[in-house]
């Protein structure tokens, strides 16, 4: 049976079009609005678009900060979803769901350099990861944000807008991907194809 | 490096493309779906489907042909068209748009920038500009461009606006310049290095498309992306040798 994917509704706009993208792939792929909705999932994925005060005021009411710490399965958080993997946000200098160590920080502006980062931009994956596979070093994703997080231990991937950040962290089965894989046609649906042959631990 | 982005415009009227001349005599070009489709298989960055039936009617874009779209396609989709309401954006963004747009009711009631922006962020509200340059030489907005019979000029200064518009929560800003809209000899140049230099977001280039040159100056003026319609419907301007083109020009663009 293709597995089951649940996405977390975290209040941003962007779950339909996730959910669009899985179901093209084939997968079985469905809205949780609360914590109950993750049951008997074989993958989670937190897509996001928004603030993150907002966006944690909404997963703790809905039980799913705690939830997603104990998943036990594939979890892929999208944008804003991946920066709230992270300990902190300086968005609203807020608590976030710290599966990964780190905090978040506003992009910094530069001269030609426009904020929110938005369109395609170049990844570059640093050492190999399964999220990857079969995607070319340098391929260009689409990309939406103001925050991002800086290249720590858990970076498997960077693009650079200005400043060289995050885009694409990983620890265990735990992934999160700045750009909006949904939206990056092939290459985006390889990577979300990808996630789906993680195996479940 | 981030890429110079392509953006095929549709003008669409309950879920059909149409291309009218001059807002009338509008012909059915086909479904929304295929043509869209077909511009994102032709290699275009983004798709703005422009609800032309809406804001007439008083209603906003239909979720359901948006959803449609939004549902097939795998590249950013933003939706303008009579889009009022922090409520009707919702319904668009769930359907599955991306970003949406908004002109004329920004510009009647300025909050609704704030308003969408606080709901959604700011990456998901795009503000599209009409601009002319009038007797004075000065470029002022126009509201209701989408209705030739209703368009009213604004004694608001077009890089006034746009400075507000930012100010307000705006993500995006496409700059449409009515005076060279449909000519096919190029984007305002001079309007867009004055929007330019005060628009600290994406700015989008938009009106008077027509061959790979009028692409390579709008981004030298340094446009993040520029918008084409009739010349991509038409067949006279192909997406994939437009971005050959800007490639060996030595601007960065995603090539498929």
């Amino acid at each position: 049976m293709a597995p089951a994917v649940a996405i977390v509704d975290a209040g941003g706009a962007n779950f339909a079009s996730v959910r669009c993208a899985f179901e093209r792939l084939g997968a079985r792929a469905a809205i949780a609005s609360d914590a109950d909705g993750l049951r008997g999932a074989d993958r989670i994925v937190l897509p996001g678009v928004g603030a993150a005060g907002p966006a944690m005021a909404l997963l703790r009411d809905r039980g799913f900060d705690q939830a997603l710490r104990s998943a036990g399965v594939p979890l892929l958080g999208i944008c804003l979803g991946m920066q709230l993997l992270f300990a902190t946000s300086a968005e609203g200098d807020v608590a976030t769901l710290g599966l990964l160590p780190g905090r978040v920080e506003a992009l910094p502006p530069a001269p030609g350099v426009r904020v929110p980062h938005m369109g395609w931009n170049a990844v570059a994956t640093v050492g190999s990861t399964p999220l990857f596979d079969g995607i070319p070093p340098g391929t260009q994703m689409y990309f939406v944000h103001g925050y991002a997080a800086p290249q720590g231990v858990d970076c498997i991937a960077v693009a650079t807008h200005g400043a060289t950040f995050a885009a694409a962290v990983q620890r265990g089965t735990t992934f999160g991907v700045q750009f909006h894989p949904e939206r990056s046609a092939g290459p985006g649906a390889r990577l979300l194809d990808n996630f789906l042959r993680v195996p479940v631990p | 490096m981030l890429s110079r982005r392509i953006i095929a415009c549709l003008d669409v009227r309950d879920g059909r493309v149409v291309k009218g001349v001059r807002f009338e005599g509008h012909r059915d070009m086909g479904d929304v779906v295929e043509l869209a489709r077909r511009h994102r298989d032709a290699g275009a960055d983004e798709i703005v489907l422009y609800d032309i039936a809406a804001s007439p009617r008083g209603t906003c874009a239909d979720p359901a042909w948006v959803g449609r779209v939004a549902r097939d396609l795998d590249i950013p989709v933003c939706v303008a068209g009579g889009i009022r309401t922090v409520a009707q954006a919702r319904s668009l963004l769930n359907a599955g748009a991306d970003k949406v747009s908004i002109n004329t009711p920004a510009l009647e009631r300025p909050d609704l920038i704030a308003e969408l922006a606080d709901a959604f962020g700011r990456q998901c509200v795009v503000v599209g500009v009409d601009s002319r340059r009038d007797g004075d030489g000065e470029w002022r907005v126009r509201s209701h461009s989408g209705d030739a019979s209703r368009m009213r000029a604004l004694p608001r200064r077009t890089l006034d606006w746009i400075a507000e518009a930012q100010e307000r929560g705006a993500g995006e800003v496409v700059l449409n310049c009515m005076d060279s809209d449909g000519t096919r000899d190029g984007f305002d140049l001079g309007q867009l290095a004055a929007a330019r230099a005060v628009c600290a977001v994406p700015l989008v280039a938009s009106g008077g498309a027509g061959r790979a040159a009028h692409f390579e100056a709008a981004f030298r003026v340094d446009a993040d992306a520029a918008l084409a319609a009739g010349a991509l419907h038409d067949g006279s301007l192909e997406i994939g040798a437009l971005k050959r083109a800007l490639d060996g020009a030595g601007i960065r663009v995603r090539l498929t």
